[in-house]
This record gives structure tokens, sequence and C-alpha cells, in this order.
């Protein structure tokens, strides 16, 4: 029996529930015992999690009349849950049990999905491995000996794994697709604003966005759909001018599709173009008309990203002071000695190098030449955007330049890793929506393709993503031990 | 002009500009400013990055802008205010209950000097 449940996707999982033929309850206790084993097996695991819930109780909303059914949750870190651990991977929040918990988390618990577990990541999202976690790196279901991508690496490798039906992540410069492309499963960022980001421990404000991590594409508009909505705690939320439906092409007739020259060429791994390419051909065989785009501003995404994040990530993280939560130093000679050696001793090197980056991108002298000049670059990014959409529907990209790689190859070097976010960041300066399916593999390893849309085309780009995943009959099976 | 894909061994192509050096009074001085203590052997690997990462950026500083606004939201939201009536907020012993060191009424903290 629990292996054919594992078998069944959460939207699958949740029908069966609702017609009375699986149990709430069953569903619950089968994903907690193996999503606590994991956390038990530690480094012998997948170490996909921080936190994972001790029995039913307390665990929420089993409503089998609820959309959701009952189906449960794995949660990033950062989302805040009240009176559970929320430290988003850092050792800064050590012991931080939130007063609140955040709206997009509550919604989906309102809506059926009780909480699971939360999932580890790259301390406060900033890494593409979940490597930069004071919670130890998390693994790849695929090869345990390699990454499951980052920021939201324990989400993808949970969800891939089978040790949880489906998973929140955020995604600031590609970190939901990246982690969900190197792990085999469907990753989602929707248009800027459209999940509300209270209750986020935030990184980049400007850029922050949750979304799901999933199995299939059908899942991932199910768990969209009970997340989207304007929120009065967040000023820049939104509502979508259309509710997100469960998605049903299986045909792509007449979808212009764009495919950039400078996201598609010289620095993609061989293995992934090749099967980024096998799925375009995929794509006309469904009726899909290819065109070549240009994307002048795309190439500089990368650079503008990493001073714009940095730079509000020096401002958010501000917070961290020893003062109201988490890590306070040890005996501190006077208030500013607390400061900075709490903030020594309480964040991460890539955390550190992330603050002084943004510091110095806006302190005195500096401010117009990065920070200004960044911004401008952002408009001019998301000017060749708003230029492609009026001559095709949607994007396509690999979603990461390579497979997952080795756990440990990029860590000390800051620039390559920074590389990973190469075809994800232009969409995310640009604030528009886009989702990683799995296209095929390379080295037996998953790869990522990328679709991408104009902002508030979620249903198109579900749909899209539907017919296509549909074609290329993806089989993640064996990640599922 | 651009600074470029990745290259064939997975490292950043050069940017055209030369790379602004950050050495270690400029890391001291924004560390200073990030309220960031370092460690000694800390200092010479954060000026390297520091330095390696703003020569990638710089490559911005080539691309003609003039004329180009400056965005710092992505989607279209006007001032959004809320009905100026009072609310309840986090009660004061809850608010405190996460802090390291407090009293019933406060945080807490080092006198600034001691």
């Amino acid at each position: 029996m629990s292996a054919e449940l594992l078998s069944l996707s959460a939207a699958q999982a949740a029908e069966r529930i609702a017609a009375g033929e699986v149990s709430a309850d069953e569903l619950f206790t089968l994903y907690r015992e193996r999503a606590a084993a994991d956390r038990a097996a530690g480094d012998e695991g997948l170490n996909c999690f921080t936190w994972v819930a001790d029995g039913l109780d307390g665990a929420g909303n089993r409503d089998r009349a609820a959309p959701l059914n009952g189906v449960p949750l794995a949660v990033k870190d950062l989302f805040c849950t009240k009176g559970v651990p929320s430290q988003s991977g850092s050792k800064i929040l050590e012991g931080y049990l939130p007063p609140y918990t955040a709206t997009a988390v509550e919604r989906l618990a309102g809506a059926g999905a009780p909480l699971l577990a939360k999932t580890n990541q790259d301390e406060f999202a900033m890494g593409s491995s979940t490597e930069n976690s004071a919670f130890g790196p998390a693994r790849n279901p695929w090869d345990r000996g390699r990454v499951p991508g980052g920021s939201s690496g324990g989400s993808a490798a949970a969800v891939a794994a089978g040790l949880a039906p489906w998973a929140l992540g955020t995604d600031t410069g590609g970190s939901i697709r990246q982690p969900a492309a190197l792990c085999g499963v469907v990753g989602m960022k929707p248009t800027y604003g459209s999940v509300s980001r209270y209750g986020m421990i935030a990184f980049a404000s400007s850029l922050d966005q949750a979304g799901p991590l999933t199995r299939d594409v059908r899942d991932a508009a199910l768990l969209l759909s009970q997340m989207v909505g304007q929120d009065p705690c967040d000023a820049t939320s939104l509502q979508l001018p259309e509710p997100v439906a469960l998605p049903s092409a299986e045909r792509l007739d007449g979808v212009r599709i764009g495919v950039p020259g400078e996201l598609t060429g010289e620095g993609i791994e061989a293995g992934v173009l090749e099967a980024f390419r096998a799925a375009l051909e995929e794509a006309v065989s469904l009726g899909a008309e290819l065109e070549e785009i240009e994307l002048p501003h795309a190439p500089h995404a990368l650079s503008a990203y990493y001073v714009l994040a940095p730079a509000e990530a020096s401002s958010n993280l501000a917070r961290y002071d020893g003062v109201r939560y988490g890590l306070r130093a040890s005996e501190p000679r006077d208030l500013l000695d607390m400061y900075t050696r709490t903030r020594h001793d309480g964040f991460g090197a890539e955390v550190k190098r992330r603050v002084m980056l943004g510091t110095y991108a806006l302190s005195s002298g500096y401010y117009d030449a990065y920070y200004g000049r960044a911004q401008r670059v952002r408009t001019k990014i998301a000017e060749d955007f708003a230029a492609a959409f009026e001559r095709v529907a949607l994007i396509a990209t690999p979603t990461a330049p390579s497979v997952a790689f080795a756990l440990g190859s990029k860590t000390g070097d800051p620039l390559a890793m920074y590389l990973n976010d190469y075809c994800t960041v232009p969409m995310s300066l640009a604030g528009i929506p886009a989702i990683s399916i799995p296209c095929g593999y390379s080295e037996g390893l998953p790869v990522g393709l990328q679709l991408a849309g104009p902002a508030f085309s979620e249903n198109a780009l579900l749909d899209a993503a539907h017919a296509l995943e549909r074609a290329l009959a993806f089989d993640g099976s064996r990640a599922r031990v | 002009m651009a600074p470029g894909p990745p290259g064939p061994d997975g490292r950043p192509a050069a940017p055209r500009r030369l790379p602004s050096v950050i050495g270690r009074d400029e890391v001291l001085h924004v560390a200073r400013l990030a309220r960031l203590a370092l460690s000694e052997e800390e200092i010479e690997p954060m000026a390297r990055e520091l330095s390696a990462i703003s020569g990638y950026v710089a490559a911005i500083g080539e691309l003609d802008l003039d004329g180009v606004p400056p965005t710092s939201h992505v989607v279209e939201v006007t001032g959004r205010l809320r009905a100026d009536e009072p609310r309840a907020c986090l009660p004061r012993a809850v608010a405190l209950s996460q802090a390291p060191d407090a009293t019933d009424e406060g945080f807490l903290v080092p006198s600034p000097q001691a």
C-alpha cells in the first residue's frame, strides 16, 4: 500500500482522499516517517530537513473537504512557522521560534495542506547548492555525491526523493528553478507579487518570491492556486487577473516560443544543450513554432543581480544584531562589540561576503556606479523581455548551465557558483513568471528546461509546460527510494 | 561589451574593464559600515573575493545607460495605503520572548560605552 501511495502525485493523492479511497492520516504518517528517517540519518541521508513534525497532533488542517484534502507540505526553513524553528539556514537565528506564520504557509494550511517538515536551504537563500547551511549540506537523490542545487535544495531533494509530496520554496535569482532542474522536479517562480512575502525571512525584497516545487506541472498549478493573492500584510502583493487553473493542454498548436541566443549557447554544458534542443523538437512536434530572439542585455543580468541582491541583503540583514532574536555573542564589551561579534559568529562565509559586497556597493562614492547603474540595467532587461513578448508567447532556455555538480566543487570559487544563475536571473530582474520542468538527462542526471512568459501569464505557462511534460514523459521514480 | 557567459572551463570570461582592487583598508572600512567583525584570517580572502566579484560586475559600467530610468519595482503598484485605524499588534511579552536578554519592559543590551 505504501509503495502505491508513494507513487501518487500530490494531486492524485488529494483526489483519492476526496473520494474516500485513501486516508489523509495514513498519507501524512507515510511521509512523516520517511522524512523523519532522513532527518535521523543525518549526513548518511539526504539532509533535506531542518525540522520534521512529531506526529499527527498539531499538524494543522487535514480536512477532507478542503481543496488540498490533507496532502502534507514541506516548507523551506525561511518561512516563519509559529512555534516551529525557522532560522533560514543560519546560525544567527538559532533557537528562533516565530510568533506568527507566513501568509503563504497559513493559506496552504487553511486550504488543507498540513505542515510536514521544514527544509534545508542555503543560509538566507544565498547560494546555488545548499552547501551554505548551518545544518550542513543537503544532497541530491540522483547521486549523493552531488548537490541538489539551491537555495531551495532541501525542498527540491525532498520532493524528488519522495520524502514530501510537494514543497514550498523561494526564488530570488533562480532558487526554485535551479534546484528543481538539478533534482528532476518541477519548480515555478510566479510573477513578482503574486504570493505574499509576509513571514518570509527576507533576502532581497524586490526579487524574493515564493513558489511550488512539485513532482509534476499539475501539482505545481494546484499548490500555486492556493498560495496566490493580495495580502494586507505585504503592500507589494497583488491579485492575479484570473485564478490559477489546473492545466489540461496536450498540444502547443500555434504557440510561438522564443529561443534567446544569449542564454542558449556559450557557457551551457553540451549535454544540457543537447537535452534542451531535443525538448524543443518535441515542442515543435506538438505544434509549437520556434523563433530565434534576442535578449541583448541578458548577459549583463548576472552583474546587475550581484549588485542589487547583495545591496538589498545588506540592508535586510542589518536586523541581525543580537538584540531581538537569535544569537548574541558572549560577554560583549559594549553595544558595538555585541553587534559586530554577533554578526561575525552568526553569519556564514557567503552571507558575510554578500553583506560586504552590498555595503560596498551602497557606500558613499560607489552608489551611482554600482547600485544606480544596476537599476538602469534592470530597466533594459525588462525592456528586452517586453520587446520579445511582442513577437513570441513564451521564451525557452535551459534552466541551469550544468547538471548537478559534485559537493565541494564550487565552494572555493564564488563567481563559478554565481554562474549557476546565468539563465534564471534575467526573469527575476524583470519580475516575470518562469517554470522549470525536467526535460531529459545528461550524464544520467536530470536536465531542466525553463519556460518564461510575460507578467501574469501563469496559466499559459502552466498549460504549455503541461503539454510538453506529457510528451517528454520524464520518469523521476528512480530518485524515490 | 558584455561580461560574457561562463567560458568552457566554467569560469566567467574576463570582463572588459579591469577589476577594481579592493584592499585591506577598504575591507576594514566596509566591515565597520556593515557592523561586522572580521577575524584576521578572513580579511585577505575577503579582499580577493570582493575584488573578483566587483571586477565582474563592473562591466555594467560600459553600457550606455544615459536617459534610462532606474527600476526599483518591477510590477506597477501604486502607493497603497490601508485605512488609518488602530489594530492589534504583537503583545509585548510575545515580542520579547525570543530576545537573548530582556526585562518585562524591553530588550536588554550592554551599555553603548562600557
